[in-house]
């Protein structure tokens, strides 16, 4: 399978200060790679990166094409959703209507109007709060929230940032167990940023190590777990 | 939101330069009036009395970032003490200005009580209240007697003391200028210290202030008085410079001309004042000059091209150009910040 | 008790300006965390642009609408144009650019159409309304029926289309609505756009009344700066609400209490007082500050 998206030599800054020195990794359809790594690594400014949200050099391709140039707005619309570090709520809006500007950039209506019924689905709760202000669901619902907002773009390419933050371990693993079904069912390629490499590396089958804003060691998911470095100092055995 | 530096410590060579250079300066800005017409150092006047109101409401908007939009009202009271005094009483033109400032801090003080409940847009209005309400009060028939109503009060012009071989226009420069020194030392004093201090953290850090235990309250309603004070004591001297206060000349207009005066200049810059000064005052001439049919449109041209080309105002290019320059001069006086 | 009705009544006449004014600063407020003070001078403006049309023989309600466009463009041109390149320049900076809009357009009118008042026409019959008892001006009674299309427009707008939703979003979370792929820049043009056009249609509803000088909106939008105030300033329904209240208020006061020479200091007084006691307005959010 060809990769769907390919990173390299990939530098970003927020003003004079330097965060990525020039990370290389690529993401291939259909799969789900995982970027790894400690609190300040890098792992959210090169989410940020591929969005153009922050300054960046490099190359960047999706899909053949090289993105790097392109605004936030334009990236959207090649099919990449972000699931941005906070969640990025709409707090005054409704559930309904944070739904409804996911799927903002759709030209097929109809689908739409479907793909509320898909994501009630996935997470019935959702529908059970349709009509709630946003900012008033639970951490847990708001991630939901986040995710069902990606997904609403019915995008080719879904970019996660720790999912897992500050949410109680049972729905961390709901929300896992649907990233996976998502990948399956979809045929979504999913590019996860988590802390929690545990978790990340059983739902990954792909993985990158990120320290100081290089790539340190990548891998399958499998090799990954079995470096003698990665199990001592990010999985804890 | 802006970059304040409140007099950074600098090496002895460099302070030893900028007493020179200030020495020069003042000796310049001495000799001027014996170069200009005597319409001029009457506008140059204006600019030394505009600097020391623009220093007051820097103290209030840039270093305590509190928005006043109706300054105009301090200044007007400070006039209106100033030519009461005067006209009724009968007291020399020297002495009303200590009084006009102290009637403004006691004001300032009481109307900053209030405001400390509002914040932001709420202080705005409150104090644009305030801009708007100063004429109709001043045209008020209970207070007629002493305002002189619409008609205003017409004050005579000082003449120089001790046979003085100068002209008045050029007395009242000096006097305003040894007035404005006064101040600026005053207001030098208070703002690179633990006030200024205290008074930049209250805007940038509200409640990390409070709980490293400045009294926001106080600081606050102080910063209120002192900046009323300022204001004040400008608008008694620009009544003595004017000869004449009417109700008219101190509208909404003046608090805004204000407002732009010290967003111009530069805020939370003590030099920014006079900057802002001399914008204010001239101008609105120069827009003149190009267009007498439209001055003004001619006038916010300037002001929206300022606020491209400088959106930290003229003290904030001039603080960011000389850093370059130094820079380029070569590193060995690096300071970074 | 007649008179006092018509007092009120003439208080929802002009308080329906205010709101229309009001609700505009608030577009720009919320997007922007801004005031607008060249609003009510655009609203100027445009009035004048209506009346250059009527006299030139358009109908009254061609006029009125191509009105509404062209200040929806204008609005739209100065946001793109001027607002922009100070976007990220620092807050007072941005409203010394407000202020130099206005002073701008205030004398562009008064250098073109000079500083003497025109009379602007009326669409409503000159004859009083009668209902029950009571007669009323029957450009009073237009002027609310139009604000009220107008406001009902916009509430549909917002609410019910995606443009509309679109809009909130990019005032409400300008990172988040990127990330969904709306174009923020053009959502913020675009409010600027409807802003202007709402005050193109205040500008039009008052001139009649007030008629038409280069300084007419001044006390406007003193008005509807303070209606939107005590509504809450990122509160469109408490800035209308505000909007009308003001306008009851002023005219009740300038009637019955102190006349029309203090009514505007005496009002604002008033306002700031019931500000000291609700900061955050009469119907606006209360702001829990994180530490």
């Amino acid at each position: 399978m060809a990769a769907l998206l390919e990173v390299s030599n990939l530098h970003a800054a927020y003003g004079p200060t330097r965060v990525l020195h020039g990370i290389d990794f690529s993401l291939e359809e259909g799969s789900i790679t995982a970027l790894l790594g400690a609190n300040g690594a890098g792992k959210t400014t090169t989410l940020r990166a591929l969005c153009a949200m922050v300054q960046t050099s490099g190359e960047i391709s999706f899909g053949g094409a090289r993105i790097e140039a392109k605004a936030t707005e334009d990236i959207v619309r090649l099919g990449i959703a972000h699931v941005p570090d906070g969640r990025g709520t709409f707090v005054n809006l409704s559930t309904e209507e944070n739904l409804r500007l996911g799927a903002y950039v759709r030209k097929d209506k109809r689908a739409v109007e479907q793909d509320f019924e898909r994501i009630y689905a996935y997470f019935p709760r959702l529908k059970e709060r349709r009509h709630q202000q946003a900012g008033t669901l639970s951490g847990g619902e708001q991630q939901m929230l986040a995710v069902s907002r990606a997904l609403m773009l019915r995008p080719r390419l879904l970019l996660l940032d720790e999912p897992s933050f500050g949410l109680a371990p049972l729905i961390v693993r709901e929300i896992f167990d649907i990233m996976r079904a998502i990948n399956q069912s979809e045929k979504v390629s999913i590019l996860l940023v988590e802390q929690n490499a545990a978790m990340a590396l059983d739902l990954a089958d792909h993985a990158y190590l990120i320290e100081t804003g290089r790539v340190v060691l990548s891998g399958s998911a499998d090799e990954i777990k079995q470096n003698d470095a990665v199990r001592r100092s990010y999985l804890g055995y | 939101m802006m970059p304040a530096s409140p007099a950074t410590a600098a090496p002895t060579a460099s302070s030893k330069s900028r007493i020179i250079g200030l020495a020069a300066l003042l000796l310049a800005v001495c000799a001027l009036p014996f170069m200009v017409s005597n319409y001029h150092t009457f506008q140059l006047t204006l600019v030394l009395v505009y600097a020391i109101a623009l220093l007051g409401l820097n103290i209030l908007t840039g270093y305590n970032g509190q928005i006043s939009l109706g300054h105009g009202a301090f200044y007007a009271i400070g006039a209106y003490v100033a030519a009461i005094l005067m006209d009724k009483f009968g007291v020399p033109y020297w002495l009303t200005v200590p009084v006009a400032g102290v009637v403004c801090l006691a004001t300032g003080f009481l109307f900053g009580l209030p405001a400390l409940r509002l914040e932001g847009l709420y202080l705005a209005l409150a104090t644009f209240a305030l801009g708007v309400s100063m004429p109709q009060l001043l045209k008020d028939k209970h207070l007629e007697q002493w305002t002189g109503g619409v008609q205003g009060i017409v004050i005579i012009k000082p003449d120089p003391p001790f046979g003085l071989p100068i002209n008045p226009d050029q007395w009242l420069y000096y006097f305003t200028l040894a007035i404005l020194l006064l101040m600026f030392l005053l207001g030098w004093n208070l703002l690179r210290g633990r006030v200024g201090r205290s008074l930049i953290a209250i805007r940038d850090q509200p409640v990390a202030a409070e709980a490293m235990g400045v009294n926001s309250a106080l600081y606050k309603s102080l910063a209120f008085g002192v900046s009323a004070m300022y204001t004040g004591v400008a608008g008694a001297l620009g009544a003595i410079a004017v000869q004449f206060v009417a109700p008219d000349s101190f509208g909404i207009f003046l608090s805004i001309t204000f407002l732009v005066g010290i967003v111009i200049g530069g805020l939370a810059s003590i030099p920014g004042a006079i900057y802002g000064a001399i914008f204010i005052q001239f101008v609105p001439n120069i827009a003149d000059e190009i267009s007498k049919a439209a001055p003004w449109a001619i006038y916010g041209v300037f002001m929206i091209g300022f606020m491209y080309v400088m959106p930290v105002g003229v003290a904030g290019a001039i603080r960011i150009g000389w850093a370059r320059f130094r820079r380029k001069a070569g590193g060995s006086g690096h300071h970074p910040g | 008790m007649d008179a006092f009705l018509n007092q009120v009544f003439a208080g929802l006449a002009t308080g329906g300006i205010y709101a229309s004014v009001a609700l505009a600063l608030v577009m720009i407020y919320q997007a922007t965390h801004l005031v607008n003070f060249a609003q009510g001078e655009l609203a100027m403006f445009s009035t004048y642009i209506a009346w250059t049309l009527i006299d030139a023989g358009m109908p009254y309600w061609a006029a009125f609408f191509l009105t509404v466009v062209i200040a929806f463009v204008l609005g739209v041109l100065i946001e793109r144009i001027i607002v922009r390149p100070v976007e990220r320049a620092p807050v007072l900076s941005v409203v010394v650019v407000f202020i130099g809009l206005l002073v701008i357009f205030n004398s562009l009118a008064g250098w073109i159409y000079s500083y003497t008042i025109k009379v602007f026409p009326s669409p409503f019959p000159k004859e009083p309304v009668h209902i029950g008892s009571h007669f009323f001006s029957a450009h009073q009674i237009g002027a609310v029926g139009v604000t009220l299309v107008v406001l009902g427009l916009l509430y549909a707008f917002f609410r019910y289309t995606p443009l509309g939703l679109a809009m909130r979003a990019a005032a409400q979370n300008p990172d988040s609505s990127r990330l969904v792929g709306i174009r923020v820049g053009w959502m913020l043009a675009l409010g600027w756009g409807l802003a202007s056009a709402i005050g193109a249609v205040a500008g039009m509803m008052v001139a009649p009344v007030v008629y038409l000088d280069p300084n007419m909106m001044a006390g406007i939008l003193l008005y509807a700066f303070a209606a939107a105030l005590v509504g809450g300033v990122d509160s469109p329904g408490g800035a209308v609400l505000g909007g009308f209240l003001v306008g009851v208020l002023e005219n009740l006061l300038g009637a019955y209490v102190i006349g029309n020479e203090l009514k505007l200091a005496f009002a604002l007084v008033l306002i700031v007082g019931v500000l000291v006691v609700r900061p955050s307005g009469l119907f606006g959010k209360v702001h829990v500050t994180r530490v």
